[in-house]
């Protein structure tokens, strides 16, 4: 093989490396429309449910707290405007489309502003929700454990002049089944009934062992 | 407290701590011994491989992980150090005499052994392939940019090291191949020419793909919107930041890459004509003047 040869060779193979990049790019991105409000399959992928916080009475709690019943955790803020509030109706939403299935849910809403966000003002908030709606919040040692561990962050805005501020945090909704172990991850935008219809499938049986129990099945 | 806080690692990983604990001990035990031995290694190759190193370890173990994790461009800069600029700072150090004068001597006689010798070497070899390594190359830099792979990978810590290790892993490979001279390379080298084709070859679907994500008009990565981003920018700026990243520096390694090729090719070529100029001048012994 010739020097000239080799050229030609190595133009030929940049060229097709570049059209089946190109190719590649276009498949990727431009067909693949990112819908909002998926819901993803995270298995495997998140960890499993573990923390130290305190919730809305003070009382100290941990993940183990909360085993046995299918958790959905969420990090927020009481002052939030928007994206809490929608996040947190849509959520409640789905709880009351559960029926009974419902008092096998928790919904977990850790402040990433604990200095304004106290036991009481939590209280209040998640009162507005539901039964299921627990409020929790840490020392910022305790947060930063949490968050590195699902890999979220949250951030504080520059003060208004009247001394109000805002957070930016994430968007997610993490799911853990009746164990502990991550299931679903739920972006921002999801429909109720779609979330509804993923956590009526995390808990079948122990729905059916409630009922058996006499649990009366709530007026839908 | 503060700067030290920033300077500690993010989510510490053992892998990462052995791995760059074990090089630095090998390679100044290496120096040392070079020294003792009466060939000691000039200021600038340390320096070199020093600052590959601190650059490699900055981003996989300082808070720079955590914006790394948090922000799209900052990711592709990550990317960019791990797969380009500092395993090529590592490979034009020459390192391997001074980590070899390093490595404590039962280890280089298991090294050394057959057993170990052939396997290493035949996947040495198939890696150094200058097929296999471009496809390689740029094949990672597409699977890990591939928004659904991309979102699973910042979700999960198993995901997010196995791609920050790829990458580094393939980028001194691949440097490998292309930067060290061929008297370096033994039976695996590839010849000068087609480093240049290689590099062309993989410099082109870079700026493909880093144009694409840069001139899409709508958010590609909704991960960093889902976990929150590390300060106020907009979706669209951080995108772009980070197409820029993937499609000029990343492509421009490829130039920087034959420059240092060109180097080696007038190096070669200076040897060459000084032992013919020695050898026109003395002619061997016992052939009359």
């Amino acid at each position: 093989m010739n020097r000239a040869q080799l050229a030609r060779g190595g133009a030929a193979l940049g060229i097709v490396l570049a059209v089946i990049g190109g190719l590649l790019a276009a498949v990727i991105g431009c067909t693949q429309r990112q819908l909002p409000g998926r819901v993803t399959n995270v298995a495997g992928l998140v960890a499993a449910l573990k923390f130290h916080l305190t919730d809305q009475n003070g009382v100290p709690v941990s993940a183990a707290s909360y085993r046995g019943d299918a958790v959905l955790l969420y990090f927020g803020y009481t002052h939030c405007t928007k994206e809490c509030p929608t996040t947190l109706a849509t959520l409640a939403d789905a709880l009351q489309r559960l029926g009974s299935q419902a008092r096998l849910v928790r919904v977990l809403f850790v402040t990433v502003d604990p200095r304004r966000d106290t036991g009481p003002v939590l209280r209040r908030y998640v009162s507005d929700f539901g039964p299921q709606f627990v409020g929790l919040r840490g020392t910022t040692a305790q947060l930063t454990r949490m968050i590195k561990r699902y890999r979220v962050t949250y951030r504080y805005q520059k003060p208004y002049p009247h001394g109000d501020y805002q957070v930016s945090h994430s968007s997610a909704v993490f799911i853990f089944g009746p164990d502990g172990r991550a299931r679903l991850l739920v972006q921002s935008g999801a429909r109720a009934g779609i979330i509804a219809a993923d956590l009526r499938r995390l808990l079948p049986a122990r729905a059916a062992v409630a009922h058996a129990h006499g649990g009366s099945p709530a007026s839908t | 407290m503060r700067i030290l806080s920033y300077l500690l690692p993010w989510q510490f990983s053992p892998l990462a701590c052995a791995v760059f604990t074990v090089t630095l001990v090998l390679y100044v035990r290496g120096l040392a011994v070079l020294r003792r031995s009466g060939a000691p290694v000039g200021p600038w190759r340390p320096f070199v491989f020093f600052l590959g190193l601190a650059l490699n370890y900055a981003v996989l173990q300082t808070y720079f992980d955590y914006l790394a994790q948090h922000m799209f461009w900052v990711h592709r800069l990550q990317h960019l150090i791990l797969h380009h600029i500092g395993p090529a700072l590592l490979v034009l150090s020459a390192p391997v005499s001074v980590l070899r004068a390093g490595l404590p001597a039962p280890v280089w006689r298991v090294l050394r052994a057959s057993w170990v010798r052939r396997p290493i070497g035949l996947l040495w070899r198939v890696l150094q392939n200058e097929l296999l390594a471009p496809v390689l190359f740029v094949g990672l830099i597409y699977f890990w940019l591939t928004p659904s792979v991309q979102f699973l990978a910042m979700l999960s810590q198993r995901l997010y090291l196995l791609m920050n290790w790829s990458i580094l892993i393939d980028g001194i490979l691949f440097w490998w191949m292309i930067l060290a001279p061929i008297e370096a390379q033994g039976a695996a080298a590839v010849p000068y020419g087609r480093r240049v084709i290689v590099l062309t070859a993989v410099a082109l679907p870079q700026i493909v793909l880093g144009a694409y994500i840069t001139l899409c008009s709508r958010p590609l990565y909704s991960i960093y919107a889902v976990c929150g981003r590390a300060w106020h920018i907009s979706p669209m700026l951080d995108q772009q930041l980070g197409g820029l990243l993937t499609w000029i520096p990343g492509a421009m390694m490829s130039a920087v890459g034959v420059l240092v090729i060109l180097h080696h090719v007038l190096q070669a070529e200076r040897r060459a004509l000084a032992q013919a100029r020695a050898k026109a001048a003395d002619p061997p012994a016992g052939v009359p003047a």
